[in-house]
């Protein structure tokens, strides 16, 4: 008869977590999700990219196709930040010129957007008043405002400016807005019971209820601007990837155009998560 | 006679909306509550309880009539009438204890910054969160969150104390644990205590008059019950008691009566 004379040791008590799975060897379930994740776009891309080269060599086809762009555009691709004077220079200086008008546009817009939407969506006579002549602005495309911003300030650089701003300016006033009519009633009445008035009530109250669509607004805003500019640049020229890719176009350098539009896709999804990361850092959950 | 009306509701009428929208949700409301006095109010759905609170809280204004309390016009909301919240209505993104000292801070501007957090910290451990002061409400349990609602509305030291249904969305047994708790704070501080309560045990086991309302529309009062238990009352004990017995049946029996009558 077996007695245990001893208490059982150590390799029965240090047994594997049940949760491991029996079935499958070697990847554990989330290697495979995180394998997933990575392996299937770049398949999904590697498709695309087939099917576009079969495509630029059918027969009377002109578009380049993979293969052309990398072996035409190489310089452009390696050298992003060379600089051959006045307006050829590598496709980084190109994309940080019109970063910076989409910074001062964009900033620009968020001052004037969350201030105006903070107010407008606080005192109903003024949101009943100005709503509807917003509702019709905002649906007025980026490059319609161009020429009124051209007659108003004869120069390329502040019209450019102005585009992005009057792009970006009513995602994030109209949902500011939306944010400050939409505080659960909850916290207006514990804020008229106890008492939260004024500066209190805007610090503690309005502006950490408001985040979650105020973010939002951010968000939608920042990548329409980086729309506009593109847009904006084809028509006033100067350095920029908006213009460099019309320019190329008008050079013939097909090539050299799926390098700028990968670069300008690129770049707007670095913008959009850069304020999407701001917004949870800030700890504005998505409204 | 100032203490025998400290709550006093005077010919109030309550209508909603207006023309062919309107809605009469009360109507004729003529009650008193004395200082001190912890009160129910209990009634089906959808007969004018919230509103009636409302009133008091100074977050509705009646069509007609008065509402007074110690003697002044309710004309709006204010700390002498602390609210506790069906829904805990905790501000989120603030701590438990920076919940609590909201209140506290709207109330004692006068005091120094490091008595008021001491206050809050005071009340937090009275409703026994001590340990989760710090906690976002995310990461407590419903049953904690209204504790926190507790503690702030009691922190403010207010005069009348509302509760609506504060304890309608727990389980029963947190249920019993919390109206514990409630009496002990109560009973250390006689406030005057307005509650509006779905639950016929608490209703009894709590209150000193519980108030029933007919249904709406134009929702008035039926009767207001006596309820002549001595205190402390004694959970276990207080079943057997004759009194608790007979105020249950009457209240069960006019809830059972009123059922079918009640909209749809």
């Amino acid at each position: 008869m077996l007695e245990m004379t001893r208490p059982m040791d150590d390799t029965m008590t240090k047994t594997k977590p049940a949760s491991r799975p029996t079935r499958g060897s070697f990847p554990s379930e989330a290697v495979r999700e995180r394998l997933a994740s990575f392996l299937l776009p770049l398949l999904a891309t590697a498709l695309l990219c087939g099917l576009w080269l079969l495509y630029s060599h059918a027969p009377g086809v002109t578009l380049p196709g993979p293969d052309r762009v990398l072996s035409e555009s190489k310089e452009l691709i390696l050298h992003p930040f060379y600089d051959h004077g006045s307006i050829d220079v590598g496709i980084g200086w190109q994309l940080l010129s019109s970063l910076k008008r989409v910074a001062m546009g964009y900033t620009l817009a968020v001052l004037v957007g969350v201030g105006l939407g903070l107010l407008i969506g606080s005192v109903k006579v003024l949101h009943q008043a100005f709503d509807p002549i917003f509702q019709v602005l905002r649906t007025i495309p980026p490059l319609a405002w161009l020429p009124i911003a051209l007659a108003t300030f004869n120069q390329a650089a502040p019209s450019a400016v102005f585009v992005i701003f009057i792009t970006a300016v009513w995602p994030i006033l109209l949902n500011t807005a939306a944010g400050v009519q939409n505080i659960p009633k909850d916290y207006t009445q514990v804020a008229q019971v106890y008492r939260v008035r004024g500066l209190r009530y805007f610090w503690l109250i309005l502006l950490p209820a408001t985040a979650p669509f105020l973010f939002t607004g951010l968000r939608i805003g920042i990548g329409l601007a980086w729309l506009a500019i593109v847009a904006a640049e084809m028509l006033t020229g100067g350095v920029g990837i908006g213009f460099f890719l019309w320019d190329c176009w008008n050079s013939g350098r097909l090539s050299d155009i799926f390098v700028a539009v990968a670069s300008i896709g690129l770049v707007g999804l670095v913008l959009d998560r850069a304020v999407a990361g701001l917004g949870s850092f800030v700890g504005a959950k998505p409204a | 006679m100032h203490e025998e009306r400290f709550v006093e509701f005077s010919r109030v009428e309550q209508v909603f909306g207006s023309g062919k929208k309107s809605y009469h949700a009360l109507a004729n409301i003529d009650l008193h509550i004395a200082k001190g006095q912890f009160v129910s109010i209990i009634g089906h759905s959808g007969c004018g309880k919230s509103t009636l609170l409302n009133l008091v809280a100074g977050l509705a204004k009646p069509t007609s009539g008065s509402t007074i309390v110690g003697g002044k016009h309710v004309t709006g909301p204010g700390l002498d009438r602390a609210v506790v919240f069906q829904q805990h209505a905790l501000l989120p993104w603030l701590s438990v204890e920076d919940n609590v000292r909201l209140g506290i801070d709207s109330r004692f501007p006068e005091k120094d910054r490091q008595w008021r957090i001491e206050r809050a910290r005071q009340y937090v451990e009275m409703v026994g969160l001590g340990a989760h002061a710090k906690k976002k409400p995310a990461e407590i349990s419903g049953g904690m969150k209204q504790r926190a609602g507790i503690a702030r509305a009691f922190a403010v030291d207010p005069t009348v104390l509302l509760l609506d249904e504060p304890f309608g969305a727990l389980d029963a047994l947190t249920r019993g644990i919390m109206q514990d708790e409630l009496t002990k704070l109560w009973e250390s501080d006689r406030k005057t205590v307005i509650m509006i309560t779905h639950d016929v045990d608490e209703a009894v086991f709590l209150s000193d008059r519980i108030v029933l309302m007919t249904n709406g529309p134009a929702a008035t009062i039926h009767s207001v019950l006596d309820v002549p238990m001595a205190r402390p009352r004694d959970r276990e004990t207080i079943l057997d008691d004759k009194d608790y017995v007979h105020v249950r049946k009457e209240l069960v029996h006019y809830l059972t009566a009123t059922r079918h009558k009640e909209a749809a």
